[in-house]
């Protein structure tokens, strides 16, 4: 079964790359045809202006709601994780346009700048109990979004405290967890049916749990709908042929 | 974790010993999510909002672009400050700047505005002619140019944290940026079918610490990523850099010393993310206007840029 990556912008070869070590293929959207030859779908990090952008001029943004719309599975993280938002703030002047369909609101840039980007260890007992594996996961926040409001069917799969007075700065995590009670937390993982979003990036890790609970997902919802995934078409042959990309090493 | 198409790559630590508080993984992290995106030079805030409006994944903010530098002659240094933050506010998408190479003061202050790269750049000019910034006492990542893999490991090596080829900017003629960017890969190339006892020597030749070579060689890439820049004019001229093996690609002149940068600037995005599709290229190439003026890079007189560092 073929899982299409949305290859517009940003970290999509990292995605690619992680579902090929776990033995499947992933496939390069850039094009609103090419969403029928999919079964599911990952929406990976990256400028999510410039995504939105990107999709707006090859008219992308009807079929991805169609496709959301359908009850396909869809991933999102980060930039991805905007994009399936119903609601997000902070963004640029004008707005920008959104898939939707997460029932959430998302605050763009939350962490601030390049300098403020970090990595935490985060607790995440949903993914742990079923993939397995350590208790916590190494999230990698890179000008990373993250969840303010989320409404009754969301499930919350991750959060992180942030100190209550200022909100751009998080906490580390070792040694402050007895205290964290008491501080405000926000949440960085969801999932709301069919739809997996989280505003770290595991893509750019060795973990490749998130991509296997993904995959899951995905072929529950396969099973239920019996689906033809196996007519995969790449479509359009005039594409030159695209080197497969040896993709940059993990850094720990 | 094992599973087939895992690379165990050799002295992976080699390049990521780095200050515990912005890790190298978290430096690498924003250049990964520029990848497959146009960086553009701006110089007010308000071609910062056209060029985010067009698609830009990044802008450059500079005081004038290198065409005017090389025009107006003089020292070239870093960004009134002010502007840049002047930029900054003006955009939700990341803000680099430039410094001069060595200068790291003016590192420092771009830290403190809290600017989100910064390029260490030839296009300015050279403040330290032996040294360039010691790249690991910053939390701020670097971009830095390269002319071939020798010159680009040793930024790494440095702390670098990304890479772009250095072509020769403000000329508007890709001719430069071409050599560059076949000369990185294509040392890669030979690199990845040499003996390995041969690695060593080749090292040696290419004056590069020898873990990053032989991470190189099993990569089969460079270990960072990997942008083109210098002389992009032209949405078939970001989409050769693309097809040459480029990440993304950095337009400076090009844009906005064109006739109508806002559709210029919007082609060369799309380029960038169609790349290998020509039809889409002839589309987005179609009735753009005049382009920047071209320099002939056989003149003597033309400064080369490229070569003020090593």
């Amino acid at each position: 079964m073929a899982v299409g990556v949305l290859a517009l912008q940003g970290s999509f070869n990292e995605h690619i790359a992680a579902l090929r070590r776990l033995g499947v293929k992933g496939i390069a959207i850039r094009k609103p045809e090419q969403l029928e030859s999919i079964s599911s779908l990952i929406i990976p990090g990256g400028e999510s202006t410039t995504m939105a952008k990107l999709a707006e001029y090859h008219n992308l943004f009807p079929a991805l709601r169609e496709f959301v719309k359908m009850g396909k599975p869809v991933w999102g993280t980060c930039a991805g994780l905007i994009f399936l938002a119903n609601k997000a703030t902070g963004q640029k002047t004008g707005g920008q346009e959104l898939i939707g369909g997460l029932d959430c609101t998302v605050h763009r840039n939350f962490f601030g700048s390049q300098i403020q980007s970090f990595e935490a260890e985060i607790p995440i007992p949903e993914i742990a109990d079923k993939e397995g594996g350590p208790p916590s996961f190494r999230g990698v926040f890179i000008r990373a979004p993250a969840i303010l409001e989320v409404g009754p069917g969301v499930e919350v799969l991750a959060d992180i405290p942030v100190s209550s007075e200022k909100s751009s700065s998080p906490v580390t995590l070792q040694g402050e967890e007895e205290k964290a009670g008491s501080e405000e937390k926000v949440i960085v993982a969801v999932r709301q049916g069919k739809l997996l979003a989280t505003a770290f990036h595991p893509e750019l890790t060795a973990d490749f749990r998130w991509h296997s609970y993904f995959l899951k997902m995905a072929n529950e919802a396969g099973d239920e709908a019996s689906s033809s995934s196996s007519t995969i078409n790449e479509g359009s042959s005039s594409l030159l042929s695209e080197r497969t990309p040896n993709d940059l090493p993990i850094f720990q | 974790m094992a599973g087939s198409g895992v690379v165990t790559v050799y002295g992976n630590g080699a390049i990521t010993e780095t200050t515990k508080k912005s890790p190298f993984s978290v430096k690498v992290g924003l250049a990964q999510m520029l990848r497959g995106g146009v960086i553009m030079d701006v110089v007010t805030p308000e071609q910062a909002r056209i060029a985010e409006e067009a698609g830009a994944c990044a802008v450059m903010a500079l005081e004038r672009v290198p065409a005017d530098i090389r025009a107006q002659g003089g020292v070239a240094r870093m960004s009134d400050p002010q502007l840049i933050k002047e930029i900054k506010q003006a955009v939700t998408i990341p803000v680099m700047a430039k410094a001069r190479i060595g200068h790291f003061v003016e590192a420092q202050i771009l830290e403190a505005i809290g600017i989100d790269y910064v390029d260490e750049s030839e296009v300015l000019t050279v403040a330290d002619e032996e040294n360039h910034i010691n790249k690991h006492n910053f939390r701020i990542p670097f971009v830095c140019g390269c002319r071939n893999l020798g010159e680009a490991l040793r930024r790494i090596r440095e702390g670098a944290a990304m890479i772009r080829t250095k072509g020769e900017a403000g000329t508007g003629n890709i001719i430069e940026a071409v050599r560059h960017v076949r000369s990185v890969m294509g040392d890669i190339r030979v690199l990845r079918n040499m003996d390995d006892d041969e690695v060593f020597t080749f090292a040696k030749k290419i004056q590069a610490p020898y873990d990053l070579v032989m991470q190189t060689k099993q990569l089969g890439r460079l270990p960072v990523v990997h942008f083109a820049a210098g002389g992009v004019a032209t949405p078939a001229d970001a989409a050769l850099m693309m097809q040459l093996g480029c990440d993304g690609v950095f337009v400076g002149s090009g844009v906005f010393k064109s006739g109508d940068p806002a559709r210029r600037a919007r082609a060369i995005v799309q380029a960038v993310t169609h790349y290998s599709d020509p039809e889409v290229l002839a589309d987005v190439s179609c009735g753009l206007g005049e382009a920047m003026v071209g320099i002939n890079l056989n003149d003597e007189k033309v400064e080369r840029y490229a070569n003020r560092s090593e």
